[in-house]
């Protein structure tokens, strides 16, 4: 396969998994708006939330204030923003263009079709749309892509480069999400434990699509300790780091195995090497040494595999 | 005027569109644009689309289609079929020649300025042969039709024609849409392309290829108008649609960047023009090409299809001479004609059409895509003497052929059904066989009276087919 094909392929899904954390992230924001806040009212956590996806600077020389209307337009069609969401699906398109060779008719299909969908969308007047029919749209259609590249792709390399990409951005939105909570919502310790808290992780694991899966996991109470084992340790958990990771390795063991010994291993040697480090803690351990310790220590990590891959597929041996 | 109407002779519907004229009469309105809007769909949601340079506006633009096929019958075909293949050897021996001892030049049949000084004619391949003394691999031969018996080469395609797969998805979304006419008529198929394509490119393999040759199509990127071409063809094929900067050269071979290191390519069929191949050896700014390429093509250790140098063989200047090409090189009388061209570097034909204007077509040697044209009969008095000023100041720039009284077919207008005028460009394949496949791209002109059918000018596409007997 060629390398840029193979890139193409991996940031395909990086971008349809980053898409859909942008209109996760919109969704966290909306619904964290609609309480009674901490401190300085809900700007202020609007700004924490593009703090965490590190566009806060951007959107201010952009917009200036933090109205509704303005993060939405920010966070969802803003092309200057290489983190919204019609920025990501434009990139994912374009990528699947590129290597249309590559892709099923399916998953082309659906990919177009969704591209056809926003930009249908972009021409309708804002104040018809509300943020939940765009994060809506949004996740309905990256699922549509992923279900089509499920049931029509060849299981040769392309599809590991596809699936590295999903694994990987997913480890790695998760992971700043999951921080965004400890480090930038609740930004004083005396709130640990309060109503406040425990509703803040509600609608984490609310945008994380994994309200119910959590009660039928742990049952019972919203526990802090817990909903982080859930997002971190659970191997169940579709979104937790463990998973993510675990299945990045996976993908990583098949290239490995197909191309033989010729071809460099130092990504999935990185990845094993961290994966087995995760698997080595558990919840409590994870608290002691901090959890946005932890956490940097993990999006580190993720990083390090991420250019890896690089170095050993995607330059072409030359 | 009076123009040939391809369903009729006299009052009577033809027989080959027998069927198609019952199928039409008897279909209702409401279903017609049903399914014009069907095949809309199918078109963007596939994705073929082209791009129309310097409008603006949305880049992501359809060729309109027209559902109302163009038929040929048997008859028709076979004569067609041998004519254009006749063209093809005759365009490949002229190419040899020229590249070779250039024995039409000295034996005084084409003016040696017209070669020598060709832009297109490559002094970096003189001597040079390529495997199986073919350079041009694809030929697209422009047709137009007068009258029943009356076909007109307008004009030839040896660098890399476009336009093959709206042959091919025609086919494939009539066949979808309309299954019963497939039933009722016994149309060719033409889906065999690609792979007819494929076993034409490896029966070039340079002489270094000792295995199965690997071939690649090279596209100068997704932002070429052409790109969805390229993408469909590798596709089908199964082969790899690469950038320049996927491959680099290394010692005697060319090489693509793989996820398992270097792979070696023996053919590289290439979607991309003369100047931008290699860096080295022409356009030094082109970010487009391969360093070294033309090292490696010298010296047989890969082949470009097609080759190098194949230009100076389509040139409008040149293509007067095809039917001399073909007395000289094959010993035959030509089949297909060419349109009567006055070429204005000659002070006699330079007198007749600055006297004829307004009855005539004038071109640019070098144009392409309907542009930089003057067509007399349809344009006003101010327009003809603003081109009469441009042709005064560079006469050799400039040739010129009759008005022609190109056919119609029957297509879908808004009111119905319409004549409009058509022509005909059929795709010949050279390798170590000449194959053609029975069918071709009809591109029609969709306003009425317009005859230009170029799709940056208003033109649409309809299926072309060849009934068997």
């Amino acid at each position: 396969m060629l390398s840029r094909t193979a890139a193409n392929l991996f940031w395909m899904g990086r971008h349809l998994e980053r898409a859909d954390t942008a209109a996760r992230l919109l969704d966290v924001g909306q619904r964290i708006t609609l309480m009674p806040n901490t401190e300085a009212g809900y700007q202020n956590e609007w700004n924490s939330l593009l703090q965490a996806s590190g566009t806060a600077d951007l959107f201010a020389e952009k917009y200036g204030d933090s109205t509704e209307e303005n993060i939405q337009e920010f966070i969802f069609f803003d092309r200057d923003n290489p983190s919204s969401v019609a920025a990501c699906l434009e990139k994912a398109r374009e990528s699947g263009r590129i290597v249309r060779t590559a892709l099923t008719s399916q998953v082309w299909d659906a990919l177009n079709m969704t591209y056809q969908e926003l930009r249908k969308m972009e021409r309708k007047q804002r104040s018809k749309l509300d943020a939940a029919a765009l994060t809506d749209f949004t996740t309905a259609s990256t699922s549509t892509v992923r279900g089509a590249i499920n049931a029509t792709q060849l299981r040769n390399d392309g599809w590991h480069f596809m699936n590295l990409g999903y694994g990987l951005e997913r480890a790695d939105a998760t992971a700043r999400l999951l921080d965004v909570k400890y480090y930038v919502l609740l930004p004083r310790i005396e709130f640990v434990g309060s109503g406040l808290d425990t509703y803040q992780w509600q609608v984490i694991l609310r945008s994380l699509s994994a309200h119910r899966s959590y009660h039928w996991a742990y049952g019972g109470d919203i526990t802090a300790g817990q909903v982080a084992d859930f997002l971190i340790l659970n191997g169940e958990s579709p979104r937790s780091l463990l998973t993510s990771l675990y299945e990045s390795v996976w993908n990583l063991e098949g290239l490995a195995r197909r191309y033989g010994d010729a071809v460099p291993t130092s990504a999935r040697d990185k990845a094993r090497e961290s994966l087995a480090s995760l698997q080595s803690r558990d919840i409590d351990m994870i608290f002691d040494e901090g959890l946005h310790e932890f956490l940097s220590w993990f999006i580190g990590e993720i990083g390090a595999i991420s250019t890896l891959v690089h170095e050993d597929y995607l330059l072409g041996g030359s | 005027m009076d123009y040939y109407n391809e369903m009729y002779s006299g009052d009577k519907v033809r027989e080959p569109y027998a069927r198609l004229s019952e199928w039409v009469e008897t279909m209702p309105a409401d279903f017609r644009q049903m399914k014009q809007a069907e095949a809309e769909e199918l078109f963007r949601r596939i994705g073929i689309t082209f791009a129309v340079y310097g409008e603006g506006g949305d880049p992501d633009r359809l060729i309109p289609f027209d559902m109302m096929p163009r038929v040929f019958d048997q008859t028709e075909w076979r004569k067609l079929e041998r004519g254009i293949k006749q063209r093809a050897r005759a365009l490949n021996a002229f190419l040899r020649d020229v590249y070779g001892r250039g024995e039409i030049i000295r034996a005084g049949r084409i003016p040696a300025r017209l070669v020598y000084q060709n832009e297109a004619y490559e002094k970096a391949v003189v001597g040079v042969v390529p495997p199986r003394g073919v350079y041009s691999h694809i030929i697209g031969i422009d047709l137009v039709r007068t009258g029943k018996d009356e076909f007109f080469v307008l004009e030839d395609n040896c660098r890399t024609p476009s336009g093959v797969s709206y042959m091919l998805e025609n086919r494939e979304i009539m066949m979808r849409m309309f299954p019963q006419l497939f039933r009722q008529n016994r149309i060719e198929p033409v889906d065999q392309y690609p792979e007819l394509l494929r076993r034409t490119l490896e029966s070039v393999a340079p002489p270094k290829c000792k295995d199965r040759p690997t071939c690649v199509i090279l596209t100068p990127g997704h932002f070429n108008s052409a790109y969805y071409e390229h993408s469909f063809l590798a596709n089908l094929m199964g082969v790899e649609l690469v950038e320049g900067q996927d491959l680099f050269v290394d010692g005697e071979f060319v090489y693509m960047r793989t996820t398992q290191g270097p792979k070696r390519v023996d053919v590289i069929y290439r979607r991309i023009d003369d100047p931008f191949l290699d860096p080295l050896c022409f356009r030094t700014d082109s970010m487009l090409g391969v360093p070294g390429l033309m090292d490696v093509y010298r010296s047989g250790g890969v082949s470009i299809c097609s080759a190098p140098g194949a230009g100076v063989a389509d040139d409008k200047a040149i293509y007067t001479f095809v039917p001399e090409m073909i007395r000289f090189y094959l010993g035959e009388k030509p089949i297909l004609n060419n349109v009567q061209t006055w070429t204005l570097w000659k002070d006699d034909d330079y007198k007749h059409v600055m006297a004829n204007l307004p009855d005539l077509v004038v071109k640019e040697v070098h144009g392409s895509g309907g542009y930089g044209m003057l067509v007399g009969p349809k344009s006003t008095k101010e327009e003809i003497e603003t081109f009469r000023k441009k042709v005064e100041a560079n006469p050799s720039n400039y040739i010129a052929q009759p008005t022609l009284a190109l056919s119609t077919t029957p297509t879908f207008v808004e009111e119905g059904i319409a004549p409009r005028h058509v022509d005909l460009r059929p795709y010949c394949l050279c390798g170590d066989r000449i194959e053609l496949v029975p069918g071709g791209l009809t591109r029609v002109a969709l306003k009425e009276g317009s005859l230009v059918v170029n799709s940056s000018q208003g033109g649409g596409v309809k299926d072309t087919w060849v009934l068997s007997e």
